[in-house]
């Protein structure tokens, strides 16, 4: 990341959160005491982390010779002309080792929680991903390693919970609520709260409490700031869409951040819409979410008018949460970015598009990204640009895309 | 002067210590838990916490967590707790009441409203886990103006000048988290907690509660001999869970079986004398 990258002036869109923490009304703090100690000095090492450069020096490093970056912006060339309107460009990132942009994350925190002395990491997981990013670190890095995985999950990921448990992590099932991200990010929770003395919390998306969701983004942000550079060198110019999947919104934030600048780009979140938008059954915090507080963070969530938080539903293991970051609460309030919906059958089908068209098989997340890209690419001309984010490759999501086309393995 | 500061003032004249149990509300039916709630005072507690279901209590033990599965099952809403509220101070206008809670159902029922509404049913302070200074503004214009007491939590974690930040604002007493760790674990040991009270008392004038992990009539009263009170919870939800039918029904041992647990552990803290301590 360059240094004019990271410096936003006072009326950029790229200056948040502020001193608490908020981005507009979203975003803080809400943890227990015993918590809070943590988080300051999790924000006092953070910002003494980024003034050095020895450990940006570090960081490329490790990004450049051991993730594999910079992941490469492809042209879709078949995919463009199938649907016949915009040109089609895909951001990498399932080349990325271990297959997602989780690890982008992992390795900015993990050289953190080293500098901070701890030895032992406490991760959440949703698909997967993210614990199988941090499982990989651990090994890396020789750190005790605690996945925790909703019981859901570990039954539709277990390709991923054996890489995990190969990589020397203990991937602990929580059976609490319906078993899915959520409620691994509450036991996540309550273990960081128990082992506060030698742990250290490795959130793997853009949300929880002040400062994990700007230095996730942050660490993210090396998506948008290569693709910038990427489509300058293809086209001269910058997109007019850029189209990422939402779960916790890491992969959209990262690929977002670096454009909030430039308002001729057009940033559209993609949301799981599950069953449907208005089917109830669905993972869309944003279109059908309220703000509320969870996770130590404000933002929109899906709740019952008691304030209960309701459970989502995606197909995809990595959308399925009734949150979002906060700072995508912030860019939808303030119109910035827009935040629409594809449904797993949409997402099913681009899936298979993109298989058969690029000879990519993407993660049924970013598949979500790839279907709302796949609806408005042929309304736009031949002469527009989209870049969908490929968050991560889809090996993890065979088994439930040959169950849905009813084929046995 | 509050009902919270009237108890810990008549407390400290008879030299005792107080004891503070928690029932979880609609815990597992709306009936049981009041039933519990009003058998409380005359079972020896001597403040009573009331928790507010919430789906994601993400610094509470399995304990807990159950008993606000069971609540939110059990028909629990903002409105039924207040509700529940009022119904036992129709019998009791002395034992103060504290409901323990999460933000988000709070902030879903809208902050000045709970405040008022609270207050109205005659609820005498909050304590709001996951709500840190640093977020307290949320909650603090409304519950001054209304009159409620809010309880800080504090941590052993949390350093020496940290502590002016966590008193500012704070009212009621103040609760010693005693464990890093969530509900229904750890118990502190005595150690920790002769090395964490004086610590604190420099810090703040307000009567001090120790929770987290007490579930013995023994630990009870260790607590009080160090500090000003003892919160009990998840000894007493093991309690009532035990007696449930395989359904998950309240049976007829529920009530009697939790209030004498209850009085077992209020004999032994109100054994302790606190003469001549502060
Ligand atoms: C490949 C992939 N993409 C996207 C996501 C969603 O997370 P986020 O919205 O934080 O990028 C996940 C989460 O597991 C993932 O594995």
């Amino acid at each position: 990341m360059s240094a004019t990258d990271t410096q936003a002036g006072a009326n950029s869109l790229r200056s948040g959160p502020d001193g608490r923490g908020r981005f507009g009304i979203f975003g803080g703090r809400f943890v227990a005491e015993t918590l809070m100690p943590l988080l300051l000095e999790l924000d006092g090492a953070y910002k003494a982390a980024q003034a050095d450069p020895e450990f940006r020096r570090e960081l490329d490093y490790y990004l450049k010779d051991y993730v594999g970056r910079p992941s490469p912006l492809w042209f879709a060339r078949r995919m463009t002309e199938q649907l016949g309107g915009a040109k089609i460009y895909m951001k990498r990132e399932e080349l990325n080792h271990t297959g997602s942009h989780k690890l982008n994350n992992v390795m900015g925190q993990i050289l953190l929680a080293r500098r901070m002395g701890r030895t032992r990491i406490v991760a959440e997981t949703g698909a997967g991903q993210h614990g199988v990013a941090t499982a990989t670190v651990c090994a890396l890095f020789g750190m005790k390693c605690a996945i925790y995985m909703g019981a859901t999950d570990v039954e539709r990921q277990k390709p991923n919970v054996f890489r995990m448990r190969l990589l020397g992590a203990e991937v602990v099932p929580v059976t609490a609520g319906a078993g899915t991200l959520k409620d691994a990010m509450n036991e996540a929770m309550r273990d960081w709260v128990t082992n506060v003395h030698d742990t250290y919390f490795l959130v793997g998306t853009v949300a929880g409490p002040h400062p994990y969701p700007q230095m996730v983004r942050d660490f993210q942000s090396i998506i948008g700031v290569e693709t910038k550079e990427q489509i300058m060198a293809a086209e001269g110019r910058l997109p007019d869409t850029i189209v990422a999947a939402i779960g916790g919104g890491s992969n959209a934030m990262g690929i977002f951040h670096p454009f909030l600048d430039d308002p001729e780009v057009r940033l559209i979140g993609v949301e799981a819409a599950g069953c449907g938008l208005d089917s109830g059954r669905t993972a869309a915090s944003i279109e059908r979410g309220k703000p509320g507080v969870l996770h130590g963070n404000r933002t929109y969530l899906l709740q019952d008018e008691d304030g209960q938080i309701t459970e989502a539903h995606s197909i995809s293991a990595g959308l399925d949460y009734p949150g979002v970051g906060p700072e995508h609460s912030w860019l939808s309030d303030i119109g910035r970015a827009e935040y629409v919906g594809a449904t797993d059958e949409e997402a099913l089908d681009a899936f298979q598009l993109c298989t058969r068209t690029e000879g990519i098989i993407p993660a049924l997340e970013s598949a979500h990204a790839i279907a709302y890209a796949a609806k408005i690419a042929p309304e736009m001309g031949r002469d527009k640009i989209i870049v969908i984010n490929i968050s991560g490759r889809g090996d993890k999501d065979i088994f439930t895309v040959a169950e849905h086309l009813g084929v046995k393995l | 002067m509050s009902r919270i500061a009237r108890r810990f003032a008549t407390l400290r004249q008879q030299g005792r210590g107080a004891l503070i149990p928690y029932v979880e509300a609609c815990d597992p039916d709306y009936d049981t838990s009041l039933a519990i709630l009003r058998g409380m005072p005359g079972a020896g507690a001597d403040l009573i916490e009331v928790g507010v279901p919430f789906s994601d209590p993400s610094a509470d033990g399995p304990t807990i967590q159950k008993a606000a599965l069971r609540g939110l099952r059990g028909g629990s809403s903002m409105k039924r707790v207040l509700e529940m509220v009022a119904a036992f101070r129709a019998g009791d206008d002395e034992t103060p009441i504290i409901l323990m809670g999460y933000t988000n159902p709070i902030e879903a029922y809208g902050p000045e409203r709970f405040c008022v509404d609270a207050k109205a049913v005659g609820v005498d302070g909050l304590i709001v886990v996951d709500m840190p200074p640093e977020e307290a503004d949320l909650l603090a214009g409304p519950a001054a103006a209304a009159g409620l007491d809010i309880i800080r939590l504090v941590a052993p974690t949390t350093p020496d000048d940290r502590l002016p930040v966590v008193f500012n604002g704070a009212s009621g007493f103040v609760y010693y988290v005693s464990i890093t760790g969530v509900t229904g674990t750890r118990t502190a040991s005595t150690d920790e907690l002769a090395h964490a009270l004086p610590r604190l008392r420099r810090a703040t004038d307000l009567p001090i509660a120790i929770g987290f992990g007490i579930r013995t009539p023994e630990l009870a009263a260790n607590a009080v001999r160090a500090a000003d009170a003892a919160v009990v919870a998840s000894a007493l939800l093991n309690t009532l869970e035990g007696t449930l039918d395989p359904d998950g029904r309240a049976t007829a041992r529920t009530v009697p079986a939790v209030l004498e647990q209850l009085r077992g552990l209020a004999d032994a803290v109100h054994a302790v004398s606190k003469t001549g301590s502060k």
